[in-house]
This record gives structure tokens, C-alpha cells and sequence, in this order.
């Protein structure tokens, strides 16, 4: 087997714009030039960053620019090192492993309708799904988005939000916690704005990210309403070190949550998602 | 022109619902139309109305002095807005106010709590349509409360 000196060692990565999403979360844009050994990643898979001298965190993808030339990253600020990636600036550089990891099932997507539920930073790992089959989109049917977040304040993408509020390309619901201000939207958890959507749940093929909490109350809700276990797909969160399945560390029952995952079909972790020692 | 009964058969909350107690519980209900920022229900107040909504969202909030009107949650069209109809005291807990304009099956709820009473089968059919709005509100309460987007969730 050929050595990819990507897995192990951090390529660095120049950032070429900071955005900040709200109060705790930015995006970093890093430049994906066709000499950088690092590919962007596919839909659902996750970089290694590294933040020099500070530490290396598992962060999403989330989003590449349509020439590939740029990849995207929405950290949110909850530790050190994500607190030192998200005070990152333009110019300053980043170290990257990876792509790693399943992403999302586009290809079994292709076809059928497209059901995505996303809770709090959950977003992030999603909104390379939303990208992919809208370049693509007349190789898909419905698209249905579903959104939770916090308060109005705390979504992230807003500007893109409000394009796809507007595009006939799409069905996007976005509901919050908590409402407040201005907020003429949706007030309530996800699940609820999901129960108001039609869907054939023959034709659908569901993802879906956030708290696991959030996921297994969509999960059973997709299932009550008939879908099937293998046509829902979770998006795994665990403690990943090394991403090569060396370390153990986000081990999840038999599977390596950064090898395996971390978008698994439901059916095949479905009796472990409940079980607290793991 | 459809007649009441023809109307609320087009309305989910009909799937399922045997003909004869579809004709009975029309007996009870009319067209309504709220405008936006128009109270529907508030708290604290006998629960004598139920509504189906058709059309617009409708927002149940809790009114603090200091704060101001809390939402709870929002509800939009083909939903149900008022459970506390059915189960004493016959109180409302909430107000529920129109954000935008709001069309509606408003229910009288004394006329068809008599109705229940008074035909079992009618009261059995509609509690299975009531009891699982209040089991999902209250999981979905529950997971609101639990914060499960903030940072430390």
C-alpha cells in the first residue's frame, strides 16, 4: 500500500478568509491550490487541524468552492483549540490531514428524495450535501432541508439561508429553540418542522446531523412515519485522535467512528446509539 | 359550495375519521380568519375553542412583564391548535396569537364535549387524535428545554 504522507502529517495550509458565523463559530477558507497535496473532501468526511503549537482537532468540511480550489471548515470555539483556529486570520496557516472518513451516501442519494436534518453546528458537515446535489441537481428529486438552531441568532450560513429560502430548488425549514426579536419563523425543535413536511418515505433517503439526542428523535420519527433503517444515515461524533484507526480513541462498539465513519447508515448502529458505557 | 363537513374532510385531521363522526363534529365548527397580531386563544381562559389551522402560523406564547411575550412554539397549517379542550380543567395554558393572516376551522369545544359525552365512540376517535399532539409537544418541549444546540449541550 502506497504511503500518503497526508494521513500522518500535517500539510500546511494557508487560510484565505476568516468569516465569523455568530458569536462562537467561524468558517476558515483554506486555498486548495491544485499543488496542495490535500484534496478536498468529499460531502460528510472531516479534516485533521491542526493549530501550531496549540493542537489538533477533527473539524468538518464544510463546503468546497465549485472549482475545488477552495475548502471550507465552520469551527466552533468550545476548546483551545478551536478556540485558536477560530482567532485564526487570512494569511495565517493551518495544518491539515486528511480528507478522512465515510461521507454522506450521494450516490445511493441519486434518484430519490433528499431529506436532511440538521441541529446547532450539525449544519456544517451537512451543507456539503446541499452544495453537491444542487450542482447536480436535476440527478436528484425533492430536496428537503430542516434546520434547528439555538435561536435566530446562532444559525450559521445566514446569507445562504436566505438564498435557499428563496430557491424553488429546494424545500428549507428552519426552526429555533427559542424566537425573540424580530424573529417572524418557525419556534420549536426540529423534529417538529420535519413532522409537517409530505414525504414518500419509499422514494427517501435521510441524513442527518447533530446532538444525538436530536438524531435519534429524527431517527424515530423517520421510522414511524416508514422509511426504512438503511435509507437513514447518522453523522457520528466521537473523540477522534489519530483518524487512521490506529489510536482507538473514537471507538464506537465494533466501529472506528473516524475510519468507518463518521456517516454510518442507522440500521447498522442502531442497538448501540442508546447503550451509555460507549 | 362545499359544506362544512366536505371541508374538514379535506383536512388531515379527517384521515381515518369514520363519516358519521365527521358529520357530527361539523355540527360544531366554522370558518374563521384571524389577521395578523389577532389573539386566538389566551391563557387562563375556558378552553371552549379548538382550531384546525388551513392556512398561516400561529404562534403560543407566554406573556412576562418584564420580558415580554415568550413563544413557545409555532404552528402552521394542517395543525391543531388547542389540546386543553379535552381533558379538565378545560383551560388554556397559553395564548396563541396570529403572525400572518390565519384561516381556521374554529371548533366549539362545549358543543362537541357534549357531543363526546354523549356518543363514546366519537369521544375515543378524537382523543386518539389529541393525545398524540400532546405526547409530541411535550417530547419537543422537553428537547427545547434540554438546549441541545448550545456550546455545552
Amino acid at each position: 500500500m502506497k504511503h500518503d504522507p497526508t494521513r500522518l502529517q500535517p500539510v500546511p495550509m494557508r487560510v484565505l478568509e476568516s468569516t465569523p458565523e455568530n458569536a462562537d463559530t467561524t468558517t476558515l477558507v483554506l486555498d486548495c491550490d491544485p499543488s496542495c497535496p490535500i484534496v478536498p473532501g468529499a460531502p460528510g468526511q472531516f479534516n485533521m487541524l491542526y493549530a501550531f503549537g496549540v493542537g489538533e482537532v477533527a473539524i468538518s468540511i464544510s463546503g468546497t468552492s465549485d472549482d475545488r480550489r477552495q475548502m471550507y471548515h465552520t469551527v466552533r470555539a468550545v476548546a483551545p483549540v478551536s478556540d485558536a483556529l477560530c482567532r485564526m486570520r487570512p494569511g495565517d496557516w493551518v495544518g491539515v490531514r486528511g480528507p478522512f472518513g465515510v461521507g454522506w451516501p450521494m450516490l445511493q442519494a441519486r434518484g430519490r428524495d433528499v431529506i436532511l436534518v440538521a441541529g446547532g453546528i450539525g449544519m456544517a458537515p451537512l451543507r456539503p450535501a446541499v452544495q453537491a446535489v444542487l450542482r447536480e441537481r436535476a440527478a436528484f428529486g425533492r430536496l428537503l432541508v430542516f434546520y434547528g438552531a439555538r435561536a435566530p441568532r446562532d444559525r450559521l450560513f445566514v446569507s445562504e439561508l436566505a438564498r435557499w429560502e428563496s430557491s424553488r430548488e429546494l424545500e428549507l425549514g428552519v426552526t429555533v429553540d427559542n424566537g425573540g426579536g424580530n424573529w417572524g419563523g418557525r419556534v420549536g425543535f426540529v423534529v417538529a418542522a420535519l413532522g409537517q413536511a409530505q414525504i414518500d418515505p419509499a422514494r427517501a433517503i435521510a441524513m442527518t446531523c447533530g446532538p444525538e439526542v436530536m438524531m435519534r428523535a429524527v431517527t424515530q420519527h423517520l421510522l414511524d412515519r416508514g422509511m426504512a433503517a438503511s435509507d437513514i444515515y447518522v453523522s457520528m461524533e466521537r473523540n477522534m485522535k489519530c483518524a487512521t484507526a490506529l489510536c482507538g480513541h473514537c471507538q464506537f462498539g465494533p466501529e472506528f467512528v473516524c475510519k468507518d465513519g463518521p456517516v454510518l447508515p442507522y440500521d447498522r448502529i442502531a442497538d448501540l446509539l442508546t447503550v451509555r458505557e460507549i | 359550495m362545499k359544506s362544512m363537513a366536505e371541508l374538514i374532510r379535506e383536512h388531515p385531521f379527517a384521515a381515518g375519521l369514520a363519516e358519521a363522526h365527521i358529520d357530527t363534529i361539523a355540527g360544531c365548527a366554522k370558518n374563521v380568519v384571524f389577521e395578523p397580531g389577532a389573539f386566538m386563544i389566551r391563557e387562563g381562559q375556558p378552553a371552549d375553542v379548538f382550531y384546525l389551522i388551513r392556512q398561516g402560523r400561529v404562534a403560543t406564547e407566554v406573556y412576562s412583564p418584564r420580558g415580554g411575550a415568550y413563544v413557545l412554539n409555532t404552528l402552521g397549517a394542517n395543525e391543531i391548535l388547542g389540546v386543553s379542550w379535552i381533558v379538565p380543567p378545560y383551560r388554556s395554558t397559553s395564548d396563541a396569537r396570529a403572525t400572518d393572516q390565519v384561516r381556521a376551522f374554529a371548533f366549539d369545544a362545549v358543543c362537541l364535549r357534549g357531543k363526546c359525552e354523549a356518543d363514546p365512540a366519537l369521544g375515543y376517535a378524537l382523543m386518539k387524535r389529541f393525545v398524540p399532539v400532546l405526547v409530541q409537544r411535550l417530547s419537543s418541549a422537553r428537547l427545547q428545554a434540554l438546549d441541545l444546540f448550545g456550546a455545552n449541550a
